[in-house]
């Protein structure tokens, strides 16, 4: 008898009691049920909400492990020094020593964001007795991907049983919520904890820590972790070339950094289906002119070097798809179909706003030097409000023909 | 007979469970909102509240038969207001410093919708000692979730209560903050009273399956 029988007997077994749900999660994960529709003709798609999910976590996976390169980089890096133009291949990144600094701050992260939104998600699958649905899968990879390196585990387990209670089970849980989960998680961090959420001090491991020895009189050098949307909303020069920003060797939260990786993401994602590729081309567009509108006003000299905003607008508007967390929120974010919007006309206004809010509150609000997140939320509320519009053309349009084709 | 009968007792243990103006009725929640951040701005405003309420409901109720009902709002504002104002400058006199915590919605009791549904839901048709029990009670339903929002929003928020350091210094690191807490200040902004308004009637509405509308 093998694996599968065995786990069939004893899904058979459980069945009707308390353990039904939590053991269905786990026996589906692996095998499909034995259970199928007896009445009536259906169609049925190999690839059920299980599957599609995986298919966002995967792409997901190369940018947790070059985020645990990146974080022992970026610590080594800010004790020793910033090696001078390195490639995408070179040593001195993908060494072992890079990988366990990285891997022992991450997968804790990565552990409690699992443990603490599944714990939930079966608590409340028993209570309303329906089975556990699948949405945590990607939530619970975004949730370590898009926070600080050095975010605490408790505050990381307040802000997942946030989330995933009142951004998602309230409204009734996977495919009901108004708000992308991983973002209500960052959202609630974000403002309820901001110490450790923005500033130079937490993008890179060890940093706050070692700021705390150097308050309390240790002889060390300061460690900064300024992103790089950080020096520029403060008018520095940037310490980063083109060539780092795009593969990735700068600090940030651990997932968005590498534009290289999450292009390629995006390009899986578009390949199996599962995003939208009128809400990632929209996104792009919308940034891009938000970026050349900025840059215009530098061009015509209506704004002078002295203004706060003159480095971040004067940031060549391409450049914007590089910094901070854009590209990440576009691909993996604002694309979530459940949250955005679900008509063709619609997914392209939704998609142009993200992109736009995202690059106008960068610019224009110092404090939240990180828009994305902001812009994504604010248009995931908006979302079915849009749907609504398009639709509602869409009827009248068509009542006009016929008016046309009857008189 | 006691001093209340059973009816009466009903009008004042109504409004804090079943009927409760804020969790059931979803009136007056502005400032439930606005000024829970702090429990003794909770505690002041509910007296405040109760103040108004109780002596408004009495007056209305005792003018019943001669307001013409055409004019009735102005005449029930011009009673509210006259008793928020009073509200207004015994906070100035005796508690200047939590009168500009308040500021502007000591003022605003006079839009309370509960104070307003009250003399027209209730004020206008009862005599004067119901009256005045109907609106003691709706106070104190008002009181209640205001507190418990300002208890929970305090003690999560700044780790004070009443301002008294109950969780520990923040800054000195005693107290719970040695392991590494810290205070949410989310809980601060008036979101999460709104969040935790929501809670409360998750958690009231469970509990009695009967309070669940149909929609």
């Amino acid at each position: 008898m093998g694996l599968k029988e065995k786990l069939h007997n004893i899904s058979e077994k459980v069945k009707g009691t308390k353990f039904q749900t939590m053991f269905g999660a786990i026996h589906t994960l692996f095998y499909t049920p034995k259970e199928t529709t007896h009445s009536g003709g259906h169609l049925r798609g190999a690839d059920d909400l299980k599957r599609t999910m995986m298919n966002v976590v995967l792409p997901l996976i190369p940018l947790l492990i070059f985020g645990m390169y990146n974080v022992g980089f970026q610590h080594n890096a800010a004790i020793n020094g910033f090696p001078e133009g390195i490639g995408f291949f070179s040593s001195e990144f993908w060494n072992l020593d890079n990988f366990t600094f990285g891997a022992l701050k991450l997968l804790p992260l990565v552990l409690v964001s699992y443990v603490v939104g599944l714990g939930i998600e079966i608590l409340f699958a028993t209570i309303n007795n329906h089975e556990v649905e699948e949405g945590y899968f990607v939530t619970g990879m975004l949730v370590p991907l898009i926070i600080p390196i050095d975010t605490p585990l408790w505050m990381l387990t307040v802000a997942v049983i946030f989330g995933v209670v009142i951004g998602k089970e309230i409204f009734g849980g996977t495919g009901m919520n108004i708000l992308n989960p991983a973002l209500t998680i960052r959202a609630f961090l974000f403002f309820a904890y901001p110490t450790w959420m923005s500033g130079d001090k937490v993008w890179v491991a060890g940093a706050k820590e070692r700021a705390n020895e150097i308050m309390e009189g240790a002889n060390l050098d300061a460690i900064s972790g300024e992103t790089i949307l950080g020096s520029l909303a403060q008018g520095q020069e940037l310490a980063y070339s083109v060539s780092d920003m795009f593969f990735g060797f700068v600090p940030g939260s651990v997932g968005e950094t590498s534009t290289l990786l999450i292009l390629l993401g995006g390009l899986y994602l578009l390949y199996t289906k599962v995003a939208s590729w009128r809400i990632m081309l929209s996104s792009v567009i919308g940034a891009l002119v938000m970026g050349l509108i900025f840059n215009g006003v530098v061009n015509a000299g209506w704004i002078t070097e002295s203004s706060k905003f003159y480095s971040l607008m004067n940031t060549e508007f391409w450049h914007h798809l590089l910094i901070g967390g854009l590209a990440f929120g576009i691909v993996f974010m604002a694309t979530d179909p459940v949250t955005g919007s679900q008509t063709n006309k619609g997914k392209w206004i939704y998609g142009f706003f993200i992109g736009f809010i995202s690059v106008m509150i960068r610019v224009f609000n110092p404090a939240y030097p990180e828009g994305v997140m902001l812009a994504i939320l604010l248009m995931n509320v908006f979302a079915p409000t849009i749907d609504h519009y398009v639709v509602q053309a869409n009827v009248k349009r068509r009542l006009k023909r016929l008016k046309a084709k009857t008189a | 007979m006691g001093l209340l009968s059973k009816k009466d007792i009903k009008l004042i243990t109504d409004p804090l469970a079943d009927n409760n103006p804020i969790t059931i009725q979803v009136l007056g929640i502005c400032s439930a909102l606005a000024i829970t951040a702090e429990l003794k701005a909770s505690i002041v405003m509910s007296i405040a509240v109760l103040f108004v309420m109780g002596l408004g409901n009495l007056t209305i109720s005792l003018m019943r038969n001669i307001i013409p009902s055409k004019i009735r709002i102005i005449v029930q504002l011009i009673v509210v207001a006259s008793l928020v104002i009073i509200v207004d400058l015994v906070l100035k006199a005796f508690a200047y410093e939590l009168s500009k915590t308040l500021s502007v919605f000591v003022g605003l009791i006079i839009t309370n919708c509960i104070i307003m549904g009250r003399f027209e839901a209730f004020a206008l048709g009862n005599g004067p000692v119901r009256s005045f029990i109907d609106g003691v009670g709706n106070a104190l339903g008002y009181a209640l979730i205001l507190i418990i929002v300002g208890f929970f929003r305090e003690l999560l928020g700044s780790g004070t209560l009443l301002g008294y350091k109950v969780l520990g210094d923040p800054i000195e690191k005693t107290g719970v903050y040695a392991f590494g807490y810290e205070n949410n200040g989310f809980m601060l902004l008036a979101p999460m009273a709104l969040i935790t308004v929501g809670i409360i009637i998750w958690v009231q509405r469970s509990r009695n399956e009967a309070l669940i509308e149909d929609n």
